[in-house]
Formats: C-alpha cells, sequence, structure tokens
C-alpha cells in the first residue's frame, strides 16, 4: 500500500513537472524604433519633428512590465516581468516572457514604466538596478523612459535636449497602459513586433517645442510628456517564432 | 572565557547551528583583531515601547559578516570620486551620526551641500528619508550621497567597479552573501544592515521610563512642558511623528530650499521639513534643516518668541510662545536626558580602523 502511495505521487511529480517544462513555450517580444517612416539611429541621422525642428537622438530607453495577452476567449495570460529597452543595446529589444505561451491572442497590453509597488519595493537586481542609470536617487522612483539628444533649436548648452519620465504618485504619475490590438485573432502566435515611433512623442496630444522645452527632468511636463510617448506603439508583425 | 560563554549563549538561542556561530566568532577580518561579532551581537531588539519596525527585516537578515561589510563601507572613502569622503565624513559617531558644529554639509573638493547633516539613528521606524522625505526606502538611502556631485560624487557604476578591484571587498562579500559577487543590492543591503542595529534607546529618559532612573525636579518640570508644548510633532518614544512641518522660519534664499514642496509639487508644502527625532539633540548642533541656530537655547527663543516668518506655519508650534526663561532651561535639562551614552559609545559602530 505505502509503496503503491509513494510511486504515485512520484509519478504525479514527474507528470507535473513534465507538464510545465513543456507548457513553457515562450512568447516572444521584439522592439523596433524608427522616427517616422525611418529606422532609428544613434547620433548620425537627423529627423524633424511635427514642427519642421531638426534633431538627432543620442539616448532612447524605457521600461516596459506587466504583460498580458489576452485569448479570445477573454482569458488572459500574464507576465510580471520587466525589461528595461535600450537602444544602445540590441539584445535588449528583443526578448521572452517565460509565463506566456503561444496562442490565440486579441490584443497584448503592457505598463510603460514601473508599476508602484517595485518603486517602494527597496533596492531591486537584474533591469531595476539602480546601475543601470534609470532611478532618480534624490526623490525615489524609476525614471520610466529617457529621450535625449540634439537640436540647434535647444537653447540648452550644447544644444541638448534631455526627457527623462517617471513618477508614480503625485505630482506626476507617468505610469501609462499601452493596449494593442492585434490581427491575426485565429492563428496561433508566438512572436509580435512592436514599433516605437520617437516621432509620436514630439505629436500628439501635444506637439513639443523644442525650442521651448529642452528639459524635462521631474514632475514639471512629465504627465504631458508620457501622455505622447504611451501613443508611439504600434504593431508590426504578429508570427510564429523562427 | 568570552568564546565560551558566547557558545553557551548560542546554545541557548533558537538556532540550531552552532557550527556556524562558532566560525563567526573565530572569523577575524584584517584590522578588526579588537572586536569580532557572533550573532547575538547583531540580533535587533526592539525596545520597550518602540513600535514595529517599518523596515522590512525579514528580506534583509542582519548577519555578523553582512553588519561587517556595511560598516567597512561606511567608514570607506574610497566609495567618492575623490577616494577622500566617506559616509562617515559627516556622519560622526560620536554626534549621533550628525556632523557636529557644520551648519551645512561638506562634500568633496570642499563643497558645500544646502542642508544640515541628519543624525543617524532609529532609522528603521522612518517612513522616508531626507529633510524633504524624498527618499521611500532605508536601502536606496545611500544612493542620494553617493551620486550627488557635491557630496560623494561617484556613479553606482563607479562604486561597484572600485569594490570589485579591491583586494578585501570581494571575500567580505563573499562572507555576507555566499558568493564573491558585487552588485547594488548587496551593496546597499549590508549598509542597511549597519544602519538598522543604530538604536538609540538607552538614555536616561528611557530610564526614568523604566523605573530604573530617577528625574531631577527640574528635568520633571521639563518633560512636563515638552509633553503640553512640544508633543503634538515629536511624539514619543521616537520623538517624531514623521510629518512634515513650515516651523516659520525665514528662508534662506541663498539655498533655494523649498522643502517638501521640492517632492509633492504643492504650494502649500513650501519650508515644510521633516520633524526630526530629538534623540541625542544635545550632541547633534547645529539645529535646524540648514543648521542656522547654533544652540538648544536659541531653538528655544526661536518658538519662545513667536516671531513666525510666514503666515501658513504649523499652528501647533504656537502652544511653545511665550515660553519663560525658567521653562527654557527646564526643556533644555530634559531635552538632555535624551543622549543616549550607550548608543554614542557603541563600540559595533566605531571606525574599524580605530584600534
Amino acid at each position: 500500500m505505502i509503496h503503491w502511495l509513494r510511486f504515485s505521487v512520484l509519478a504525479l511529480v514527474f507528470f507535473f513537472s513534465w507538464n510545465t517544462l513543456y507548457s513553457q513555450a515562450n512568447f516572444s517580444i521584439r522592439f523596433e524604433h524608427a522616427v517616422g517612416t525611418e529606422a532609428l539611429i544613434l547620433d548620425s541621422l537627423q529627423y524633424k519633428n511635427v514642427l519642421g525642428q531638426n534633431f538627432t537622438v543620442s539616448k532612447f530607453k524605457y521600461y516596459v512590465s506587466n504583460f498580458r495577452l489576452k485569448r479570445n476567449d477573454g482569458k488572459e495570460e500574464f507576465s510580471k516581468e520587466v525589461f528595461l529597452i535600450n537602444e544602445e543595446d540590441s539584445g535588449s529589444k528583443h526578448f521572452l516572457l517565460k509565463d506566456i505561451p503561444a496562442g490565440k491572442y486579441a490584443s497584448v497590453q503592457f505598463t510603460l514604466g514601473v508599476d508602484s509597488i517595485l518603486n517602494c519595493s527597496g533596492v531591486q537586481s537584474g533591469a531595476l538596478d539602480p546601475v543601470n542609470g534609470m532611478f532618480w536617487t534624490w526623490n525615489t522612483g524609476y525614471i520610466f523612459l529617457k529621450l535625449e539628444g540634439k537640436s540647434p533649436e535647444s537653447t540648452a548648452n550644447g544644444n541638448i535636449f534631455e526627457y527623462h519620465i517617471g513618477g508614480y504618485k503625485t505630482p506626476a504619475n507617468c505610469i501609462r497602459q499601452v493596449i494593442l490590438t492585434l490581427k491575426e485573432r485565429d492563428s496561433e502566435i508566438s512572436e509580435i513586433s512592436i514599433k516605437a515611433d520617437v516621432a509620436e512623442i514630439f505629436k500628439n496630444t501635444v506637439a513639443l517645442d523644442l525650442a521651448k522645452l529642452n528639459s524635462v527632468t521631474d514632475f514639471h511636463n512629465a504627465e504631458m510628456v508620457a501622455d505622447n510617448y504611451s501613443k508611439m506603439f504600434s504593431i508590426l508583425e504578429e508570427s510564429k517564432a523562427k | 572565557m568570552k568564546r565560551a560563554k558566547q557558545n553557551e549563549d548560542s546554545k541557548k538561542s533558537d538556532c540550531p547551528c552552532i557550527a556556524c556561530v562558532v566560525y563567526c566568532s573565530l572569523w577575524v577580518h584584517p584590522g578588526e583583531s579588537v572586536f569580532q561579532y557572533i550573532k547575538k551581537d547583531v540580533e535587533l531588539k526592539i525596545p520597550i515601547g518602540f513600535p514595529q519596525p517599518l523596515y522590512d527585516l525579514k528580506k534583509n537578515k542582519i548577519t555578523p559578516a553582512g553588519f561587517i561589510l556595511g560598516r567597512k563601507l561606511f567608514y570607506d572613502p574610497i566609495l567618492s570620486k575623490d577616494y577622500f569622503t566617506s559616509c562617515a565624513s559627516c556622519h560622526q559617531r560620536f554626534a549621533a551620526f550628525a556632523h557636529i558644529d557644520h551648519a551645512l554639509s561638506h562634500g568633496m573638493l570642499g563643497q558645500f551641500g544646502k542642508r544640515n547633516v541628519p543624525a543617524l539613528q532609529n532609522l528603521i521606524w522612518k517612513d522616508a528619508y531626507m529633510a524633504d522625505g524624498g527618499i521611500n526606502h532605508l536601502d536606496l538611502q545611500p544612493l542620494a550621497p553617493l551620486t550627488s556631485p557635491i557630496e560623494m560624487g561617484e556613479s553606482v557604476a563607479g562604486v561597484l567597479e572600485k569594490l570589485r578591484n579591491d583586494s578585501l571587498y570581494p571575500g567580505m562579500f563573499n562572507k555576507a552573501f555566499g558568493s564573491d559577487e558585487i552588485n547594488s543590492e548587496r551593496l546597499l543591503k549590508s549598509l542597511s544592515q549597519f544602519l538598522a542595529l543604530m538604536i538609540s534607546s538607552n538614555s536616561p529618559y528611557d530610564k526614568y521610563l523604566e523605573g530604573k532612573m530617577e528625574f531631577s525636579s527640574q528635568e520633571l518640570n521639563g518633560l512636563k512642558l515638552f509633553r503640553s508644548k512640544c508633543e503634538t510633532c515629536h511624539k514619543e518614544p521616537l520623538f517624531t511623528d514623521n510629518s512634515y512641518r513650515n516651523i516659520g522660519l525665514k528662508p534662506d534664499t541663498s539655498l533655494k530650499d523649498s522643502g517638501r514642496a521640492a517632492i509633492t509639487g504643492v504650494n502649500e508644502d513650501k519650508m515644510k521639513f521633516k520633524v526630526p527625532s530629538l534623540r541625542n539633540v544635545e550632541v547633534s548642533y547645529p539645529y535646524m534643516h540648514d543648521g542656522r541656530f547654533r544652540n538648544l537655547k536659541e531653538v528655544m527663543n526661536h518658538y519662545a518668541d513667536g516671531k513666525f516668518f510666514t503666515p501658513d506655519f504649523d499652528k501647533s508650534i504656537e502652544k511653545a510662545v511665550g515660553l519663560s526663561e525658567d521653562d527654557k532651561s527646564d526643556l533644555i535639562a530634559f531635552l538632555k536626558t535624551l543622549t543616549d551614552k550607550t548608543f554614542l559609545m557603541d563600540r559595533r559602530f566605531a571606525d574599524p580602523a580605530m584600534k
């Protein structure tokens, strides 16, 4: 009797571990950075914003987290992982969501930024390590997005502009949710490519004037820029992972 | 003899791992020949009458090796860009880790900060750090002075690089955290272990409450006055209610310090600063967020005179308007009972390089 029990417990353990291993079909996410119709190339390429002002980009990094993929039947797959996307580091623009399998999905949702609990949990490692330079030391909180560059219109030293956007509580709550609808609702997919368009940051809803606004590094104007950049994403491709 | 007693104690404790305790008590770090620590030395005891700490020690268990590492970091000037400025440069042990007789903080290369150095004590009961409350967690607090260009001027990556290239630190991180890896989390958590144990709860005032010490009639009257005039903000037993208040000081425009408003963006929070604890206030002069008052008498005069600068000062301070000269002396006599010699002379917090 005892032997039988032992055997069945072992068999169950084996079955479940095998099962979890098997079902860990990682869902793959790719980010591609562009400025309008052109690819984003740091420093060397000059772009124009909606006001016709020239600018170059020297830094573009942001946090994405809490991915949710909604199935056609309304059920959701969720991953609470946090990723730091950095244009300088091409490896950071492609990652796997460990907890999300391939499937037929209707939409993808993610948090643009770092949720408030993680902003109040003390020191962390990995993507959230303060060494990544995305952390305010004088007013605790993660910088959700950094966009830096140069523009002849900027009156700052060296004609630079710097948008460091963050804040998880009043006076500036810049946590934004992004929801993108998927087209291939009825075919099984395991990878999506998402375009992040820097031109959109300068465009909607408020056109940012580089002659007037060359620095956003605390709560002033932060929510306005966050509202703009939360609209910079669109789906490029939905596919079976290669 | 001492070691035998320690082993005996460890048998009594819950820890089954006596071998580990023996190991720790035998472990002597270079330059540590005078002080040795065992688990018991880094045990955190909540003082009688204190609330539960706000810092979660379950997420950062204090160990002898972690504490010793935190202490070395606290006293080590290589953490700064100029290799000369340590945490302890401004946080002196005999001043309850404030900077005695310095109105504004001194950073590297002779730079001045805009605020007075606060005392470091009972930090695990604070809900936020800095006079403006900008920092929400003890683990994150050291990042501010480390990276401020007018304090230690270093980057997080720069600090980690120096520690990784040091001859002693990789071994110390190994003892504290189980491997040689040096990262921000380990750096900051070991500092928190050292800071968490800075508990002041053995002053004559504490002994008076426990019935182990008598107060003079002057001290008794001071306590009575304190409870009727000051207690609203400087709440016992921590002597702060962790709030932010405007006490009617004239802003020093050269400092461009708007206080709490810099964090909240709310106009009414201008010139509000975190209520400091009054424990060890005698030895942590000068006073106020900008160190403008040299001694306790000047502080008393500010409240007693009632010449508050802005109309939107906190009305609680009006209770102290009109204190007599005797009242002031009695209050000061009481405040001096908050000087905790056990804490100020606790050798665990001494510079490890000191023999």
